[in-house]
């Protein structure tokens, strides 16, 4: 199935292969869609971050990006009133769970969050929500990296990178509810955990959760 | 594969069956019910009951298991069946009334119809549950046999006509089982109400050699047990259905989802399993046919979340139970990636009667959109709780006072919650809505899996959709951002509004984000999560603004918003029945005789207001929490 399609994106004509899905179709041809959680190469996205809605015609509501195959002639919107709300108000909770302290965080300036905040004019701040407390303490274990859960944005993209492409399986998310995280086995820190500090991890990780130690 | 054999295969099945329940006929028989409800109520004790004095009175009277009636407010119940005599169904038992009945029942000929609650035949003596109001509204297409026959023993199964369905579909082509589901419009009853039919041919079309058919029988709703009531008293339904669904889609392997904490309908699903096996109604050449399948039980986590098809099928695969995105539908890839049929235990419940009468029978009960019944769990307060099975397209009026035979204690009814924690709260207003897929949904609610909790003056909204947002917040598996993170931030604006710390701007962000997670969740889980929290504000939105602006809980129960008080004029000074009943003796006696409480000490259980005598009825609560002396105190 690689017959070609043509589709519109905000306005703008673009071509991609049938079956492709339409945020990396989006992506590649410039145009901007806020993602964290999606990944190239898997056939069923998580589709957990919830930050790259978009309306497409003949949808009554606004649908997640990277779950959608493009199909010929779809016209799609990047930026609607409905879509903007969804975004700031998903944008607004990640931000009330995060560990807002840009300025010392080593992610600052290549962060994914503040990518969002910049292309869609939102201010890195909770906004309505009350911040949820999160005094989780950073797992500095490994030599070369730590993590620091209170950044994370349970995207899932260092565990597709530790189980899928390094093929270690040292981390996997672990609870449930408000208390998902990404964890490793009996919960140990990283340096009891099969991981073999390859940062693969670390390089897939869009926010400042996981970072190498300068 | 020729016609014949099957029925012969069945009809000598059948035989068996009636010639074996026909030599007891001259046998008196007691038939307890016994499942999780009456259990829980004593049943066993009565059973035990039963048997010994049978016993030591030297009659020869079976004492048999049946599951629930859906008389819920009647347990321990059982059915006597005496040659001569009408079955007669008596409630309230316990071990006392047992032992009386066999004595003055099944030694003396006396009925004793002052316990009886209805005959179940016609009779010249005493009234059926058809002539009760409940009767007359009430229609039972899956509930009939539930309470009457024995989940234990298929023969009584197949004495009264089960498995003649699978023996009939046998013989079609599974086109025309599968047009014959589409036609009779079924849809299914494990909340969103999708057609079963289309599932079928989907998963039917659908191009696999291996292909699989679910029960789902999670029923993770608090409060509901409908489910779990027909699995323990009427297995072989389900089975039947599933059996039929299998031969239409191509499916050879079955599987019960059934929670873990069902232990009884485990066991029973178990056992019923194991006899349709030895009959040969499971198993390889099904009624002597081509058709081979089977059915295992799969024991749930029991999350709520794991009611959800992928979370579910992600659960019996040995990972988290988690949902996933769809498409891809279930019918195409489900179980192992295999195209699968999921439908709930109600749903595959119809099937049987289905394939039997035809789809214009069914079609003849019900709306035009969604035929057939509702099953409830009527719950919550409201005189006569129980299971109920009613036409769809019944209002909700008549199920709340003509099945459910009204609010107790004279009280004034304020809303009815319906579907479960993913439903809506309906008000007064909305009572004359039918009870139907569309109807609900429009009206904000939603069918869900038919749990129905009727709320009166005394209940408030906004705590309400706290308690059941509390629960879905509790129950979000964490994956997606808004329903891990939104609905705890529900939670908490609810909770501050509870205690008078809400502000107008609260109320503005409760709506926003509570139509935003519905929107932006990944599943249904978060997408239903706000409806009580929308539906309350839609319909009782002074409730909300009463806590806002005057820091009242108008129906007194946000524990921040209210104070206890006596009423001087009205306490009885030589009674002192609250003192004692104060847990942190906050009560104290004032120099005139009359009592008083200590404000700063009081904990507000409620105990006092209870201990007082209705002839005085001098506690009362008070919201917003103002003394009258400070009232006064203010305008001086
Ligand atoms: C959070 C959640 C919980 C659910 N729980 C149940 C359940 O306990 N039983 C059930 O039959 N369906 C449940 N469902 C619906 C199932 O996803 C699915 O739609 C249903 O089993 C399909 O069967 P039906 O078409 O016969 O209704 C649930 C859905 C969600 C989103
Ligand atoms: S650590 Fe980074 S990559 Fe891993 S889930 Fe958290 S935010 Fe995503
Ligand atoms: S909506 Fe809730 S339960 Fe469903 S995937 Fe998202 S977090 Fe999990
Ligand atoms: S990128 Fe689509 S939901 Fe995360």
């Amino acid at each position: 199935m690689s017959a070609e399609v043509t589709l519109t994106i905000d306005g703008q004509q673009v071509k991609a292969v049938a079956g492709e899905k339409l945020l990396f179709v989006a992506l590649n041809n410039g145009i901007y869609i806020p993602h964290l959680c999606a990944i190239a190469e898997e056939e069923r996205p998580s589709a957990c971050c919830r930050l790259c809605f978009v309306e497409i015609e003949g949808l009554s509501r606004p649908v997640t990006a990277c779950t959608q195959k493009v199909r010929d002639k779809m016209t799609v919107r990047t930026r609607t009133p409905k879509v903007d709300r969804l975004v700031k108000t998903g944008f607004e909770l990640l931000l009330s769970d995060h560990r807002l302290q840009c300025r010392t965080c080593p992610k600052n300036g290549a962060c994914q969050l503040q990518m969002v905040a910049r292309e869609r004019g939102l201010k890195l701040k909770t906004g309505r929500f009350k911040p949820l407390a999160k005094d989780i303490p950073v797992d500095h274990s490994p030599e070369t990296f730590s993590f620091d859960a209170g950044r994370c944005v349970l995207c899932g993209q260092c565990v597709h990178a530790d189980q899928n492409i390094a093929r270690v399986g040292a981390i996997n998310f672990i609870n449930r509810g408000l208390k998902r995280k990404i964890g490793t086995f009996n919960n140990r820190c990283l340096r009891d955990s099969p991981c073999t500090e390859c940062g693969l991890c670390v390089k897939a990780c869009p926010v400042g959760a996981l970072t190498f130690k300068t | 594969m020729s016609a014949a054999p099957v029925q012969e295969y069945y009809q000598k099945l059948q035989e068996e069956a009636r010639t074996k329940s026909a030599a007891q006929k001259h046998l008196p028989r007691v038939r307890v019910g016994v499942a999780t409800c009456s259990i829980a109520a004593g049943a066993i004790r009565v059973k035990e009951a039963f048997e010994d004095e049978i016993k030591a009175m030297g009659l020869e009277a079976p004492v048999i298991d049946t599951g629930c009636m859906g008389h819920c407010y009647a347990e321990p119940q059982a059915i006597i069946d005496k040659p001569g005599h009408p079955p007669i169904c008596y409630g309230k038992l316990d071990e006392d009334l047992a032992r009386r009945l066999v004595k003055d029942f099944l030694v003396d000929d006396d009925p004793c119809f002052e316990f009886a609650m209805a005959a179940l035949e016609p009779n010249d003596f005493f009234p059926t549950f058809e002539d009760y109001p409940r009767g007359v509204y009430e229609k039972k297409m899956i509930l009939g046999q539930c309470g009457f026959i024995n989940p234990e023993d298929i023969g009584d199964y197949i004495a009264q006509g089960g498995y003649a369905a699978l023996a009939k579909a046998l013989e079609q082509e599974p086109e025309d089982i599968i047009r014959e589901i589409k036609n009779s419009r079924l849809r299914g009853r494990g909340g969103a109400g999708f057609a079963a039919g289309l599932k079928w041919e989907r998963c039917r079309a659908a191009e696999s050699d291996i292909k699989y058919v679910i029960c789902n029988g999670d029923e993770g709703d608090p409060g509901a047990f409908m489910d779990r009531s027909i699995l323990e008293s009427n297995p072989h339904l389900v089975i039947e259905g599933m059996a039929i669904c299998a031969y239409a889609v191509g499916a050879a392997q079955g599987y019960f989802y059934i929670r873990a904490e069902y232990p009884k309908a485990i066991e029973r699903v178990r056992l019923a399993l194991k006899q349709a096996r030895e009959k040969g109604l499971l198993g390889q050449s099904v009624l002597g046919s081509e058709f081979t399948f089977d059915i295992e039980i799969f024991a749930g986590s029991g999350a709520f979340v794991c009611g959800e098809g992928t979370a579910l099928v992600n659960s019996m695969e040995g990972n988290m139970g988690i949902p996933e995105t769809r498409p891809p539908r279930m019918a195409d890839s489900g179980y192992r990636g295999k195209p699968t049929v999921l439908n709930n235990v109600k749903t595959f419940a119809y099937v049987p009667a289905i394939v039997r009468n035809g789809s214009a029978w069914f079609k003849s009960t019900g709306t035009p959109e969604s035929p057939g019944t509702a099953v409830f769990t009527l719950v919550g307060k409201i005189n006569n709780a129980g299971l109920v099975e009613v036409p769809m397209g019944t209002t909700l009026r008549t199920l709340i006072y003509g099945v459910g035979d009204g609010i107790p204690h004279d009280k004034e009814f304020k809303a009815v919650q319906i579907g479960g924690p993913s439903g809506g709260c309906l008000p007064e207003a909305m009572l004359d809505v039918p009870i139907d897929f569309d109807s609900l949904k429009e009206a904000g609610a939603i069918m869900g899996s038919g749990g129905l909790v009727v709320l009166d003056e005394d209940d408030c909204m906004v705590s309400i959709a706290r308690y059941f947002l509390e629960f879905t917040q509790q129950e979000s598996c964490g994956k997606c951002t808004f329903c891990r993170l939104g609905t705890k931030h529900l939670l908490d604006i609810l909770d501050a509004i509870t205690r008078g710390e809400g502000t107008p701007e609260s109320l503005d962000t409760l709506m926003e984000l509570a139509e935003d997670v519905r929107d932006g969740s990944l599943c249904n889980l978060g997408g239903t999560a706000p409806n009580p929290v929308l539906t309350t504000l839609r319909y009782f939105r002074d409730e909300y603004e009463a806590h806002i602006r005057e820091k009242r809980c108008p129906a007194r129960v946000c524990s921040d918003l209210i104070l206890y008080y006596i009423l001087p004029d009205k306490c009885s000074k030589l009674c002192s029945a609250c003192v004692g009943s104060c847990p942190t003796e906050a009560i104290y006696t004032r120099e005139d005789g009359i009592k008083a409480i200590t404000q700063e000490k009081c904990v507000k259980c409620d105990n006092c207001l209870k201990a007082c005598p209705p002839e005085y009825l001098a506690v009362i609560k008070l919201s917003p929490p103002v003394l009258p002396e400070q009232q006064e105190g203010v305008k001086n």
